[in-house]
């Protein structure tokens, strides 16, 4: 029984983890139905910045990741003006392919700069610390991470849902055109929102330097498992995204624990396709 | 007489397939230019296949490593596993790619857009990750070629390259005609037909399941061959090498920089992206690991954003007024 707990548990874990990584990534295709492949490699720079500053200048990541946040916020507004912009429109599959240029770039990047090793900041404040919950062991790290992943969630869909701004981007995405002719600047909509999956994913790779440990190739896996949490959602669907990043975690830890640790990603992967040929759309896709 | 377009694309082709096989003796079997050649070649020909479902028929799959793997494998074990020639395996593996090719595609051609594109990323995956754990197929470590003797019989030189060139060249040109051959043909038009409009095409009698899943087994089995023929080049097959998604967006980087959608397209992207590619790998290298594909990824953005029609939409500069380009995605 406390097995179950902890494989229940941890698989909820990285389930809101995966839904932190995935929040933006989603944002970015409902509003523009532009797919950000170098989203990873954002993660990836993200981390590199919290894991310098706490390597260098000694801050913990718990509050770097404010750093993380705006530099990729910054990323992620630049990225659409030099790259996502010229691309959107001209081809279906360009924007996809730009920013694959851009996640090699980056990747390659931090390759050729900070060699390919792996790096963990050690002694932190959360480092290693546990607690236990009905009978299961949870770490500090991935509780925190968890937790900001709930206020993240909630923030984007409040911010979506509830402002003034969040009725522009939703008006932008229904119907580009009419929104226009409403007075919205669509172009500082879609700035703003490549720049807010970036911030997200900024706060997500700051938090994750608590307790996993960078390297150039450390996006790869995190991307592949975003873009399909985003499309088991539900095109642009942030409750989605949130449901599905959820089932993937849960998947991820009951495969690993109770079938074999090898099959757990062919199993997160098997169950997209599953899922996605019953409800094309994705879970809450219309 | 006056030659039409198709006319003049056909005698660019024979001429081609006429001077290309001798370069080699021009350069040297064993040289460096000679390895650039024999890839160029080869990637075309992936590209190509490519091009057939995902250019002709407008369905962009990330997923053709898969195929091209199985075929690499379907090589690698015959020689490796069952000491034969590998010969066998390349039938068996074509065979085996467009069944699993049908297999994949007839439920994920219901999916639209970035969902099938998803899907493809996903099956690759998972058939890596599976590769990676069977230990029938060498698992994680691959498979790892015996010393062979050179010829044909085994398809495999050790000093001399120039076999595996003409192997390649007449890999391209099988490859290359086929395409040709669809193009001309009620298939071709049935799947530009399909791409262009599925609904249209249906009402009008074509029965685009059919087509597209047609189309599917066919580069599905072209793009195995050219993995068969990878095995062979390299003298060893593992997952990461043959069927992963750096494979599978070679396939899509050089079609598109090419021109996707068109016969040329293929051959130009991997013409200019294979040299740069090796060049830069082979050249750059004291500035440290991984420049190559800095450059790489930037010409990627550029051409992206600045000709997504790829080499064949620059050309289409140069002879304006006569026709658009047809590359369309």
């Amino acid at each position: 029984m406390s097995n179950f707990m902890q494989v229940l548990i941890d698989g909820l874990l990285s389930g809101l983890l995966y839904a932190l990584v995935s929040a933006g990534l989603s944002m970015i295709w409902g509003v523009m139905d532009v797919i950000n492949f170098a989203h990873g490699e954002f993660l990836m720079v993200a981390m590199y910045i919290c894991y310098w500053l706490g390597f260098i200048l000694k801050i913990d990541p718990l509050f770097t990741w404010v750093a993380s946040g705006i530099f990729l916020f910054i990323l992620g507004a630049v990225t659409y003006r030099w790259i996502v912009k010229g691309s959107l429109g001209k081809a279906a599959m360009a924007p996809l392919l730009a920013t694959f240029g851009l996640s090699m770039l980056l990747k390659n990047f931090c390759m050729n700069r900070f060699s390919p090793n792996f790096r963990l900041l050690s002694g932190t404040l959360l480092d290693g610390k546990t607690f236990e919950f009905c009978g299961a062991i949870i770490s500090l790290p991935q509780f925190v991470t968890g937790i900001f992943s709930l206020i993240v969630v909630a923030a984007l869909y409040w911010l979506v849902k509830k402002t003034r701004l969040g009725w522009a981007i939703q008006a932008t995405a229904m119907d580009k055109e009419a929104a226009e002719l409403m007075g919205i600047d669509t172009e500082k909509i879609f700035l703003l929102v490549f720049g807010l999956g970036g911030a997200c994913v900024g706060v997500a790779g700051g938090l994750m330097t608590t307790y996993l440990a960078v390297h150039p190739e450390v996006g790869g896996l995190f991307s592949l498992i975003a873009f399909v949490v985003v499309a088991l959602g539900g095109f642009g669907s942030i409750p989605g995204a949130f449901a599905a990043a959820i089932l993937i975690g849960l998947v991820e830890s009951f495969t690993g624990f109770y079938v074999a640790a090898v099959l757990k990603y062919v199993a997160v992967f098997a169950i997209y396709l599953v899922v996605i040929l019953v409800r094309p759309k994705g879970l809450f896709g219309w | 007489m006056t030659l039409t377009k198709k006319d003049k694309l056909w005698y660019g082709f024979i001429i081609c397939a006429v001077i290309l096989p001798f370069i080699p003796g021009v350069i040297g079997g064993g040289s460096f230019f000679g390895h650039v050649a024999t890839m160029i070649l080869l990637y075309a020909a992936m590209a190509q296949s490519w091009n057939i479902i995902s250019g002709y028929g407008g369905q962009v799959s990330f997923g053709h490593s898969v195929f091209f793997g199985i075929g690499a494998y379907a090589a690698g074990l015959a020689v490796v596993t069952y000491e034969t020639l590998p010969w066998y395996g390349v039938p068996l593996g074509m065979l085996t790619a467009a069944v699993v090719s049908i297999l994949i595609s007839y439920p994920c051609f219901r999916l639209k857009g970035h969902y099938f594109a998803i899907a493809t990323f996903a099956i690759v995956e998972i058939f890596n990750r599976l590769f990676m754990i069977w230990d029938a197929v060498g698992g994680a470590l691959g498979l790892d070629y015996p010393i062979l003797d050179d010829g044909w019989k085994n398809f495999s030189w050790s000093d001399t390259k120039t076999g595996y060139y003409i192997g390649a060249l007449a890999i391209f040109i099988v490859v290359f005609g086929i395409v040709r051959w669809i193009e001309k043909n009620r298939m071709g038009y049935y799947l530009l037909a399909v791409r262009e409009g599925q609904e249209t095409a249906e009402s009008l009698g074509v029965n685009s399941t059919i087509v597209k899943l047609g189309a599917m087994a066919l580069s599905a089995a072209l793009a195995a061959l050219c993995g068969a023929f990878f095995a062979q080049y390299n003298y060893r097959v593992d997952p990461p090498m043959v069927m992963s998604l750096d494979m599978s967006m070679k396939f899509v980087l050089i079609t598109i920089l090419g021109g996707i959608g068109t016969f040329w397209g293929p051959f130009l992207g991997a013409l200019v992206l294979i040299p740069l590619q090796e060049y830069t790998r082979a050249y750059l290298t004291h500035l440290g690991a991984g420049v190559d594909l800095i450059i790489f990824g930037i010409i990627i953005i550029i051409v992206m954003i600045k000709e997504p029609r790829g080499m064949m939409g620059l050309l289409s500069y140069f002879n304006k007024g006569k026709k658009e380009g047809e590359a369309k995605l």
